[in-house]
């Protein structure tokens, strides 16, 4: 083996914030490269279970629909459908990126380098929302192939997805931190994160439903992120679109914060 | 200036097991250091607390002046650690695996890129950077965490028995680079199950057993207040029962072994010269143990015995 050259021990130190910066585009950027390196179960999925439900709900069921907030059941549709891939695959890949650097340890890799807490979490949650924001625009094209989608507020439809596909990346990063085993990854999005999700209103207007039924979906948080993405491309929402965001921003704040503590505490990852 | 301060550090794991009580440790810079210790005795709980992989209980510890509770971001950036587990993506390739490390620990991509060419050619993996890391044989993955850990060029390397499971031939020349690395200025400490590696290796060792430091030395005192050393002789000519041999025991192991138990002020020759006169030849002679390993025993079967 040749000899070691120069390991010059005592180097000069780096700030914290330049680590911290490097830290987080290291964790960003390998999350990046993992969605593309396994691009067919990360966007392609969406995609294809997009055109189904354009297909059948849209095309087939939707003409006998009708209107809906007055506009065509596909048009309608095609926001919910939009925001449910981007859920989905925020939620996914930080449940199941850092639960697989858990089970294969590399996530020891991060706990013994200078990087804080927050950077990790930061890092994951940014991974998730790249992933939910490349899915969310494959299925936005997709959906341009089925319906026109008018834009009234860029700026409303940017927020409400970047806010929900944050919080359901905080949310499958503490569904990670928790799971012992890969059933309990799954438990989440297959019992409580698509049951919220279709009763959220991606395919109907609240007002159809009778008002106990329409009060207990306003205690759904989905129904608002949907309803604020739907109010930036229709106009119209079941919900006030400011007590959407309100609600998002704060739910982003206490899931990162839970992570946070779940971090500093060890859970799941220290002894 | 100590590259490693541990005072009072005690760990209790939740099923109630205490792994540490209460360690007192230091290690100078520039140190080739030896932890050593039977299994379960706590080293890993040791090193997983100072790179942060465990909680303590109670205690303190600081590397380089950088405390942990305090200062644990200055005082991660010094440490490099090779894990006694392989703790890296199966997945990834080589290349890929190191310069992440080095971007977590804050060293900007192009950089890492030619570091990580340093270390993976010193380490002989050059060759195989852009395959799957679980395509790695045993050697060249033990080699990958240490090339890892020296991404950031860490002024203390701790490696939780990187020899482990790897052919001699490697392993002497990883005792080459470490030693290389060392004479360069990084502190290293090293805990492993052969110790052979850390007495050739270390010039300070600590035993740990039971949760306790029961030796800190050097290993030359150490190995100087070895009182007795057993060798084994293979003799040419068989013998029934063991012979004889004035102010030394020895005995039969089989028909042509002996073992022969020598204190450190006696000669070699009056033992011979004896086996000469009873005209028995020995064709060879060896230590029965390495030299550490008998202080090794010796150390944990005492406290054993006493616990």
């Amino acid at each position: 083996m040749p000899e070691a050259s120069a390991v010059t021990a005592g180097a000069i130190e780096p700030s914290l914030n330049a680590t911290r910066w490097v830290g987080f585009s290291t964790i960003v950027i390998r999350e990046y490269s993992r969605i593309v390196r396994i691009w067919g179960q990360t966007l392609v999925p969406s995609a294809v279970t997009a055109i189904l439900y354009f297909v059948i709900f849209g095309s087939l069921i939707g003409r006998r629909v009708g209107q809906m907030g007055g506009f065509d059941y596909m048009q309608y549709i095609a926001p919910g459908l939009i925001m449910m891939s981007v859920i989905t695959n925020s939620y996914g890949n930080s449940v199941a990126s850092f639960f697989g650097a858990k089970f294969g340890k590399h996530v020891e890799e991060l706990l013994v380098s200078p990087l804080p807490n927050w950077i990790i979490v930061s890092g994951y949650a940014t991974g998730g929302l790249v992933r939910g924001m490349m899915v969310g625009g494959v299925v936005t094209v997709v959906s341009l192939i089925f319906a026109h989608l008018p834009v009234q507020h860029l700026g409303l439809i940017i927020a409400a997805a970047l806010l929900t596909s944050l919080i359901f990346s905080l949310g499958g990063f503490i569904n990670a931190v928790f799971a012992k085993n890969f059933d309990q990854v799954n438990w989440i999005p297959a019992f409580v994160l698509t049951p919220l999700t279709y009763f959220g209103g991606v395919f109907y207007s609240v007002a159809m439903l009778p008002p106990w039924a329409r009060a207990l979906s306003h205690v759904n948080p989905i129904l608002h992120m949907v309803n604020a993405f739907r109010y930036g491309f229709l106009g119209v929402s079941d919900v006030s679109v400011a007590g959407a965001f309100a609600i998002m921003t704060a739910l982003a704040v206490v899931l990162f914060v839970l992570a946070l503590q779940l971090m500093n505490r060890g859970v799941g990852i220290r002894d | 200036m100590l590259a490693l301060s541990i005072r009072g550090l005690t760990k209790t794991y939740r099923n109630g097991v205490q792994a540490l009580r209460g360690v007192d440790l230091d290690v100078e810079q520039g140190d080739f250091f030896a932890l050593l210790g039977p299994n379960g005795a706590g080293k890993t709980t040791l090193i997983g607390i100072i790179t942060s992989l465990v909680n303590k209980t109670a205690g303190t510890a600081s590397v380089f002046g950088y405390d942990l509770d305090t200062q644990l971001e200055r005082a991660k950036s010094c440490i490099g650690v090779v894990p006694q587990e392989l703790n890296f993506n199966q997945f990834e390739s080589p290349l890929t695996i190191v310069i992440n490390q080095a971007g977590f620990y804050g060293i900007p991509r192009p950089v890492a890129r030619v570091r990580a060419e340093k270390y993976l050619k010193q380490l002989q993996l050059w060759d195989k950077r852009n395959g799957m890391a679980r395509a790695l044989s045993g050697g060249m993955k033990r080699r990958l965490m240490i090339a890892r850990a020296l991404m950031h060029e860490p002024r203390l390397l701790v490696l939780d028995e990187p020899t482990a499971g790897v052919d001699i031939e490697i392993r002497r020349s990883m005792w080459e680079f470490l030693n290389d690395i060392n004479a360069h200025g990084t502190t290293i400490i090293l805990t492993t199950h052969y110790l052979e590696e850390a007495e050739n290796l270390c010039r300070n060792i600590a035993i740990i057993d039971n949760g306790n430091i029961v030796e800190r030395d050097r290993m030359s005192n150490l190995l100087r207040g070895l009182h007795t050393e057993t060798f084994v002789l293979n003799l040419r000519d068989p013998v029934d029962v063991a012979p004889q041999v004035a102010g030394f025991v020895l005995t039969r192991i089989d028909d042509h072994t002996l073992e022969a138990e020598v204190s450190k002020d006696q000669s070699l020759n009056g033992l011979f010269a004896q086996l000469t006169a009873q005209r028995l030849d020995v064709l060879s002679m060896r230590n029965k143990v390495n030299r550490l390993e008998e202080v090794f025993m010796r150390l944990v079967e005492h406290k054993g015995t006493h616990a």
